[in-house]
């Protein structure tokens, strides 16, 4: 189990690793499209089988394409004369050193109050059908809603303003 | 002292690791699009929290864990598109991605 | 009681006169205050108010005067006074009142009767001129307090009367202010009489701490009746002498100033710069006679203490001031060549005169030839006047001649004056007053040098007088335009002067001596014997011879002559050294130029110097503190406080601009804030749950 683990977890840590520090824009978008393989393979080890399709249909079917298409769209293959990294990429980089720090010691603080249960849970479609349109019918119909507005208000903000600009 | 503590303190660290790192991105780089990929990161670590704790916290049939990690995606994928259609829009404008010198916002 | 013989005296008595005495002063100052208020152009109103006011104290006047005559008819000794309490303090009191006797009745009536005709003369001679409501303003408030310094009964009302008398004076001297020789010579005449007003305060004062009362007469009360006499010549002063002829001498200091006698005689010439009826009014017949009254009314402070046939230390005083100064004034008028000059001149000599007569031979000697003085004199300076308003303001004499041709009237008015003047025997009242002078110095066993004096005084005033007649009278005109009479509101008031002139030597004869008597209270008797005295007839040929040989003497020297403006006078070609001192006034001005006044500018500069440095400085010193302070506070301000503030707004601006920096516009700096926030908050969190 636990080589499962770390491998799947230097996989996805690599991969969002390697999004961050390739130049080239297409790069960093292939890498972290491995992340989010590697976080759905995490899902499944996880038993939440469900939520792993999801993010891989999500994530990586919808999510990735649409960051190539982004930096299709806005030429993200020249590279900036100045730099991939800002000019204060230190102070960046201590500040998510910090939250990082904080967010270890946390959970390494506390973990040990936590009760411990291994017995795998069954889930079954049919349950998260259930839930879905019975506990959770509200936030169901609230992001359907939200993906509604999104789309349309993505599509409105990003598509050509007749007659101005160029 | 079961077998299965370290795992949950496991996925945590992992998923504090991750999120450390896609914060470094959206704090680190000038591009805006890599600003946005660094978000995704951080969700993605947040959803991994989330199902971790589903899966060895108690209840796990009420299935409150999966459900949120689920409708985060929903809400992240929504989230890319406005997002990334918003860096198209600004890019026809201003030619640039380079959030460094995106600075109308100044003062 | 006496019904028929008086018809506007109904039911008088001598008390209830006395209560309404005081009307007489009070309806002239009523006068003046109202036309005070008046516009200039109600020329009309103000002479009709004046006249009309003085006419109305005359007949009051000549009421007063009736019910006395007939009260010393009586034989009764006629005095009445009204007084009451004006302030009190503890257990002393300072009273005011009036009182009417003998001498109040004749000065009150002969100042109202002469002021009337001068006010009805000025309203022909002040035609012309633009301040006539002014020139009647003051001459009303003139005449108020005259009539009050001559009813006072108490020292306090006697000297606020002697006072305003001054003032007005000064005002009346300086009436044609915006020229300077008058409103110098207003100066001149105030500050002199000032100087002698200085020692009659301290004389009255002295007798108030004396006596304690500053009433004259009190129904025995009075300070100088009986009692109080007594004890003010019990108490001995300096010099071995009483403490009653001390305060004596102090008064009559005062009255000397008013009544220009020699040491204080220097502003009665200069006074001449007034209109002509001032000059009449104020320098001949009132206000220098209230000198003499004065010395007249506190006789018997004088007398007090005089052993038999002998006489006091004031007296003697009196008389050797009065004898000094009737030669000095006649010698100095002969050589004056402006027509009002010589009879200021005469004035002065003629006030020594009085004040002889007054101490030689008492109150009724000297207040006779006040009287007839006051008659003669006011009708010389009015025709002197009608003579400048003929010949078109000329005052020279040098420049007049012929006018008995050309102003007949004026100059048959002003020879009558000039021989009453003179002394002329019989006809004209000052020979009769003249000679009761003569006769008392003549008589005098105490003193001897005085009669000479006066008798080479009575030669000296026939001399000028006849020169001053030749001059403007005979001869031909020398002025520039041809002269002419004046109108008769001018004319008429001479015409009665000089009738008075005339008929009032009558009433003093030594045959019937009417007025001793009533001043003195004894019974009038008309006894022609009086004449067969030998030394009285020797005494008056004498003065008579006198008088000619002065009057033939000028005659001969200056006739029918009218020698050239230009041309030295007869005299001064004879003794030029003498005509210099003469016509330079004997030089006393100059001595007190050189030594008074020098003094006084050199203390005033002293003072200014004080002033400046020392006084000026400290108030400079304080004033450069005070600067000093303020800059101080300045830099304080500009430095510390305006510094500190502007800093202060510099440093939260600039803080501003540095905490503005976190709006940079950029959106990664905002994240990273966020996250930072994130962080602290966790921290915070997770460190307070720990605990």
């Amino acid at each position: 189990m636990n080589a499962v683990f770390y491998l799947l977890a230097v996989l996805t840590l690599a991969g969002g690793l390697a999004a961050i520090l390739f130049k080239h824009l297409i790069h960093s978008a292939l890498a972290v499209t491995v992340a989010f393989g590697g976080l759905a393979l995490l899902f499944l080890q996880l038993d939440a089988q469900f939520a792993g399709f999801a993010q891989i249909l999500i994530y990586i079917g919808a999510v990735a394409i649409l960051i190539v298409f982004a930096i299709l769209l806005t030429h993200g293959s020249e590279l900036p004369k100045e730099g991939v990294f800002s000019r204060s990429w230190i102070l960046g980089l201590v500040i998510a050193a910090g939250v990082f720090a904080v967010l270890a010691w946390a959970v390494l603080q506390s973990v040990h109050a936590a009760p411990q249960q291994s017995a795998v849970p069954v889930v079954s479609v049919r349950d998260i059908g259930n839930a879905l349109v019975g506990r959770y019918v509200l936030p169901l119909e609230i992001v359907g809603l939200l993906l509604t507005a999104a789309t349309v208000g993505a599509v409105i903000v990003a598509k050509h303003e007749t007659g101005r600009s160029r | 002292m079961t077998s299965a503590g370290p795992q949950l303190t496991g996925y945590l660290l992992v998923a504090a690791m991750l999120f450390a790192i896609g914060l470094a991105g959206a704090l680190v780089r000038r591009n805006a699009i890599m600003v946005l990929i660094g978000i995704e990161l951080m969700l993605n670590a947040a959803n991994l929290n989330l199902i971790a704790f589903w899966r060895f916290g108690a209840h796990p049939e009420t299935l409150t864990g999966m459900m949120f990690a689920v409708f985060s995606i929903a809400v992240a994928a929504a989230e890319a598109a406005v997002g990334l259609g918003l860096v198209i829009s600004i890019y026809r404008h201003t030619y640039t991605t380079d959030l460094d010198r995106m600075n109308r916002m100044k003062g | 009681m006496m019904q028929g013989a008086a018809p506007f005296v109904p039911a008088a008595t001598l008390p209830a006169i006395a209560h309404i005495l005081w009307l007489v002063p009070a309806a002239p100052i009523v006068a003046s205050g109202t036309i005070a208020l008046l516009k200039q152009s109600r020329r009309k109103a103000s002479a009709s108010l004046a006249i009309g006011s003085l006419s109305f104290s005359l007949v009051l006047s000549i009421v007063a005067f009736a019910v006395t005559v007939r009260e010393w008819a009586h034989g009764a000794i006629v005095r009445e006074s009204f007084n009451f309490i004006w302030l009190q303090f503890g257990d002393r009191t300072v009273d005011l009142g009036w009182v009417l006797d003998p001498l109040a009745a004749v000065m009150v009536v002969m100042v109202s009767f002469v002021g009337l005709l001068i006010f009805i003369y000025s309203v022909g001679y002040m035609a012309h001129d633009e301040n006539f409501t002014r020139f009647y303003c003051f001459m009303s408030l003139f005449a108020g307090a005259m009539l009050g310094v001559v009813i006072a009964n108490s020292m306090l009302l006697l000297f606020m009367c002697w006072e305003i008398v001054g003032l007005t004076s000064y005002l009346l001297i300086g009436f044609w202010y915006r020229r300077p020789a008058a409103a110098a010579a207003a100066k001149k005449a105030f500050i002199t009489t000032r100087v002698g007003d200085i020692f009659f305060l301290l004389g009255v004062v002295w007798l108030f701490s004396q006596t304690g009362t500053l009433l004259l007469y009190n129904h025995g009360a009075g300070s100088l009746e009986g009692l109080a006499l007594g004890g003010l010549l019990r108490q001995h002063a300096a010099l071995g002498l009483s403490a009653a002829s001390a305060i004596a001498l102090l008064i009559f200091a005062g009255a000397a100033g008013k009544s220009g006698q020699l040491p204080l005689h220097v502003w009665l010439p200069d006074a001449m710069e007034g209109p002509t009826p001032v000059s009449a009014l104020i320098h001949a017949a009132t206000m220098v006679a209230a000198g003499v009254f004065l010395v007249a009314r506190v006789y018997p402070l004088m007398q007090i203490g005089a052993p038999e046939h002998g006489t006091t230390a004031a007296l003697t005083v009196v008389t050797w001031v009065g004898a000094a100064t009737a030669v000095f004034g006649a010698t100095i008028a002969v050589a004056q060549n402006d027509i009002k000059r010589i009879l200021a001149y005469s004035t002065v000599s003629q006030l020594g005169y009085m004040m002889a007569g007054l101490s030689l031979g008492g109150i009724a000697v000297g207040m006779f030839h006040l009287i007839t003085h006051a008659f003669f004199k006011a009708l010389l300076f009015l025709g002197a006047g009608s003579v400048i308003y003929g010949s078109h303001e000329e005052q020279d004499i040098r420049r007049m001649g012929g006018l008995k041709v050309d102003m007949p009237l004026t100059f048959i008015t002003y020879a009558i004056g000039m021989l009453a003047l003179c002394g002329f025997p019989l006809f004209f009242s000052g020979f009769w007053s003249k000679d009761a002078i003569l006769e008392a110095a003549h008589h005098s066993a105490a003193i001897e040098g005085p009669f000479y004096f006066l008798l080479l005084g009575v030669l000296l005033t026939a001399f000028y007088m006849t020169r001053q007649v030749c001059y403007v009278f005979f001869g031909y005109w020398r002025g520039h335009e041809l002269a002419h009479e004046s109108p008769k509101v001018m004319t008429l008031p001479l015409v009665i002067l000089a009738l008075f002139s005339m008929a009032l030597g009558f009433i003093g004869t030594p045959a019937w001596p009417w007025f001793h008597a009533f001043l003195e209270g004894g019974p009038p008797a008309f006894v022609i014997h009086a004449f067969a005295d030998s030394r009285l007839l020797a005494l008056m040929a004498v003065s008579s011879l006198v008088v000619f040989l002065g009057l033939g003497l000028g005659w001969r020297l200056y006739g029918d002559r009218s020698p050239e403006p230009e041309e030295p006078d007869v005299l001064e070609t004879s003794v030029p050294w003498l005509w210099a001192g003469l016509c330079d006034r004997l030089y006393v001005d100059e001595l007190y130029g050189a030594t008074a006044i020098a003094f006084y500018a050199w203390w005033a500069r002293v003072a200014d110097w004080f002033d400046r440095r020392v006084w000026g400085g400290a108030v400079a010193g304080v004033a450069w503190a005070f600067g000093l302070w303020a800059r101080l506070n300045c830099l304080l301000d500009v430095y510390w406080v305006d510094g500190g503030f502007d800093k202060a707004c510099d440093e939260l601006s600039n803080g501003g601009g540095l905490l503005a920096r976190v709006e940079s516009g950029r959106v990664q700096s905002y994240l990273r804030i966020l996250a930072v926030a994130v962080v602290a908050l966790a921290a915070i969190l997770f460190w307070s749950d720990r605990r």
